[in-house]
């Protein structure tokens, strides 16, 4: 299987499984256009490879090796859609046609220039969230002043607060954005290995509301959603 | 002379309001927002200092001040914030104020119930190694909370004084007040605690290259200022010494490499180290029942459920202004009453300069008393008890999303509610806002928001003779007015948004006295911007009047009134007067027509005109004069020439059209 082809395939069970958990024959077929029966040969495929789960009449879920896959291409999607449209000005359908098929030609290090160049965009103009690279880093500061970023990969899986359910906690890993913003939040106390936890979500994309050592705040959730946490328990 | 070589010399004036009253002590109150230190201000001066439960709110500094045991000690408030180091004006401010200024003592007001987050302000204090005492207050939320605070303990690990409070009650002044009075004496500065060794290894390395005695910091002080600063920011020629700055590159370069993070964010993630830490000694949390949830809590489910909250939004700002016009109307009725037995208010009068002098003043006068105790303190009054309440910061978290679609977030909401009783306040509240571009978006719609003052000409005029839907309408306008020119604004003033990052207070029962005090003394420093305007206007009219300058200014304003807006000549120098103060177009108009039935006189279309063109043009001189105060000449003149422009162009339009129908 080409790596083309595998990496569709990944990004096809992870916006499906997003919506509907596991991802079935049929609905990957209609997402990718080609027969159920080359799915479920591809199917096979993938989980011979660790990268799916794959329930026959059930349909497939992701592994953590195959999530993680996909996310990096989801991000390398979505951070050419930026650059498609924030700074070479194509419009319409073209820029989700075209980061199509450059996000399996990048390199991780291409994608990474990207990023900078950016300036660490949150998300793609579709609105969708852009997830954070998979390097040991706890905010873009460094990175977006032209230092190289560490080589190490990031050890736990992390997702915005934003994520989290009502009374959920999680501890801060990174912080996206530029310097003023991690500034304003890490003197609120939003310091990283902090615990921090979600009181409420406000109706239509409002501000959440977080409990971060002892006091609550509201917080845009522009900016919530480029905080990021891992689901470990706090330390005490 | 110039400033010391290692540090630049901003423009740190004395604040004049505290520097010219004479104190053997001077004291400044410092701390997180909506902590209770307006409250503890009240206690110690028993002025009304505003206080309110929404973060950030205290934007001037303000002074007053207490005699204890003898000793004049001048207190000066100063803003809630979270830090020190940021560049926000309002920390700047603060910083300035405490390293320029040089109180005697500084009072760090310290909310108990969430310690840690506070001492975080501490640990900057301490920093710049002067004396300060703790005010730990809202000891009983704490104590509700199940929280326990070893006072001594901590003033022991801090050298720092350490007086429980709780300031709504008066508990622990009179303590706060003997500490005051014995460490301006004593002068014993706190204890350093130590920061991580990587971190405080370079700011010893750089406080050694500080000569001694250059300023007004200590060296570690101005050490970690400079680390803070990083290196990046020290590039200005002659600002700091080569070798110093060449250290700060070098060592702030260190930290970064080491933490992967600016050193600026090192250092506040080492003050949170020490914070947890000092925590963890002096503080004992025994939780109430894990199944009890807090009051607040279940007061939020309601106000910020996606529908109840949204209704409960509507009903309380339309309570606002029900309540502000209704009781004002009526009271105002009273007092107009009673004002005009004891003299009559004719604004036009010849005769000799004494008495023109004389009349104008007692116009002004009245006009002023009539429009602000009526409309100003009700509306003062029920603001306050939302605010003290902790239910405007809702408020603003349920309107951040609409706010957005003028480059605002939820935070901009209060300048505007406070827009509906008087522009002048409400402008200056944008100070509040975070970035520059926030707070010229948001003053310039706080200009658009119909205050009391034009509320009363659009009720005296249009509701009172052609009817109230036609003012609901007119009203109705304004506002989408308002959102269409905020699209505008958020458009065309370049920036970036910045987002809500606001905290979340607690709820309690609004406190009589804090009300009170706070509705008063925002109503006496209300009175104290416009008492002087009317006075001086209500003089000019008189004068302008007697010298025989009317009949001109209705000339030369002919092609505007009559040809564009359809409107009676004289009308031109109403609008005139008007602008020193809107609701005087009423009393002008009535005085010139000689009735106050002006059905008789204006078609209903003139009269729908009128009350337009008076709602949208030129902000009031007040008005103008904070606007030219906080974002300059060329800015209050844009804002003023554009408002006068779009009113008479709306004006002309609807005249043409309302003539079709009408």
């Amino acid at each position: 299987m080409a790596s083309e082809q595998l990496e569709e395939y990944l990004e096809a069970i992870y916006d499906i499984g997003e919506k509907d958990g596991t991802a079935k024959t049929s609905s990957i077929a209609r997402c990718l256009n080609v027969a159920p029966a080359s799915v479920t040969e591809a199917l096979q495929n993938l989980s011979g490879k660790g990268y799916v789960k794959y329930e026959p009449y059930k349909g497939a879920t992701l592994t953590e090796q195959g999530r993680e896959l996909a996310e990096s291409v989801k991000r390398r999607h979505r951070l050419l859609e930026v650059f498609l449209s924030d700074v070479l000005n194509v419009k319409g359908e073209t820029v989700h046609d075209e980061a199509c098929k450059m996000e399996h030609t990048i390199s991780d290090d291409t994608a990474s220039a990207l990023c900078k160049m950016l300036q660490a965009p949150s998300r793609c103009p579709h609105g969708s969230l852009i997830s954070p690279c998979n390097r040991e880093v706890t905010d873009c500061v460094s990175c977006l002043a032209g230092e190289p970023e560490p080589a190490e990969p990031r050890g736990e899986p992390i997702r915005p607060v934003s994520d989290l359910e009502p009374g959920q906690a999680g501890t801060i890993a990174f912080i996206r954005g530029d310097g003023n913003v991690v500034q304003r939040l890490s003197d609120l106390g939003l310091t990283v290995k902090t615990g921090i936890s979600l009181v409420r979500k406000t109706p239509m994309d409002g501000p959440v509301e977080i409990a971060v050592r002892r006091t609550k705040l509201a917080i845009d959730r522009a900016i919530a959603d480029n905080i990021f946490v891992t689901s470990a328990p706090v330390k005490t | 002379m110039g400033g010391p070589a290692w540090q630049p010399r901003e423009d740190g004036k004395a604040s004049p309001e505290t520097a010219c009253l004479p104190a053997d002590i001077t004291v400044a109150l410092a701390g997180n927002a909506n902590v209770g230190k307006s409250a503890t201000m009240n206690q110690l001066t028993g002025a009304g200092q505003e206080t309110g439960n929404w973060p950030g709110k205290t934007v001037e500094c303000a002074g007053g001040v207490l005699l204890h045991n003898g000793f004049r000690i001048r207190i000066t408030d100063l803003p809630g914030i979270y830090s020190l180091s940021t560049f926000s004006a309002e920390e700047q401010a603060s910083r300035e104020f405490i390293l320029t200024n040089k109180p005697d003592i500084v009072v760090n007001i310290v909310d108990a119930s969430s310690l840690e987050r506070n001492l975080f302000f501490t640990l900057q204090l301490l920093e710049l190694h002067i004396p300060f005492i703790i005010a730990l207050n809202q000891m009983d939320l704490a104590a509700k909370k199940g929280i326990r605070i070893d006072g001594e303990k901590l003033s022991g690990l801090l050298g720092v004084p350490v007086i429980p409070t709780v300031a709504i009650h008066g508990k622990g002044i009179a303590e706060l007040s003997d500490a005051i009075v014995t460490l301006a004496r004593e002068k014993t500065p706190p204890r350093v605690i130590p920061y991580g060794r990587e971190v405080e290894d370079r700011i010893a390395k750089i406080a050694a290259l500080i000569p001694e005695g250059t300023g007004n910091e200590d060296r570690r002080a101005a050490a970690i200022r400079l680390l803070e600063r990083g290196s990046a920011k020290l590039t200005g020629p002659g600002d700091v010494r080569a070798d110093i700055a060449a250290a700060v590159r070098q060592y702030s370069a260190e930290l970064e490499r080491m933490h992967g993070e600016p050193a600026a964010i090192v250092l506040s993630g080492e003050r949170y180290h020490a914070a947890e830490r000092i925590v963890r000694e002096v503080m004992d949390i025994r939780p109430p029942a894990p199944d009890d949830i807090p009051l607040s809590d279940r007061l939020d489910r309601i106000a910020l459920h996606p529908a109840i909250g949204y209704l409960l939004v509507l009903l309380v700002l339309g309570g606002l202004l029900f309540w502000t016009f209704i009781v004002g109307g009526e009271i105002s009725r009273i007092l107009t009453a009673f004002l005009e037995s004891v003299a009559p208010a004719p604004p036009f009068v010849a005769g000799s300069a004494p008495e023109i002098l004389a009349t104008g003043a007692w116009t002004g006068l009245v006009a002023a008393v009539t429009l602000i105790v009526p409309y100003v303190l009700p509306f003062y009054l029920f603001l306050s008890i939302i605010e003290d309440s902790g239910y405007l910061t809702r408020i603003s978290v349920m309107l951040d999303r609409l706010m957005h679609r003028f480059g605002l977030h939820g935070k901009a909401i209060i300048p505007l509610i406070l827009g509906f009783g008087c522009t002048v306040p409400a402008c200056l509240s944008c100070r509040i806002l975070e970035s520059s571009r926030q707070k010229l978006i948001a003053a310039f719609l706080t200009t658009l928001i119909p205050c009391s003052a034009r509320t009363v000409v659009i009720l005296g005029v249009v509701a009172a003779f052609v009817s109230i839907w036609w003012a609901l309408a007119l009203y109705a306008f304004d506002i989408l007015l308002i959102v269409i020119l905020g699209r505008i604004a958020f458009r065309a003033v370049p920036g970036e948004p910045v987002g809500l990052i606001m905290e979340m207070p607690e709820y309690h029962v609004p406190s009589g006295s804090v009300v009170l005090s706070q509705t008063w003394s925002r109503t006496k420093s209300l009175v104290w911007i416009v008492l002087p305007a009317y006075i001086i206007g209500g003089i000019a009219i008189s004068l302008a009047y007697s010298a025989g300058l009317l009949d001109p200014i209705n000339a030369a304003l002919y092609p505007i009134t009559v040809l564009l807006l359809g409107l009676p000549a004289i009308t031109g120098v109403v609008f005139v007067f008007g602008i020193v103060r809107k609701e005087i177009t009423v009393l002008t108009l009535a005085t010139l027509f000689g009735t106050t039935v002006f059905s008789t006189v204006l078609s209903p279309v003139q009269l729908i005109v009128f009350g337009l063109v008076t709602m949208i043009y030129t902000p009031c001189i007040s008005t103008i004069g904070v606007f030219v105060k906080e974002f300059g000449w060329k800015k209050a003149l844009f804002v003023t020439a554009a408002e006068t422009g779009l009113a008479i162009a709306l004006g002309a339009i609807a005249f043409r059209l309302l003539s079709l129908v009408m």
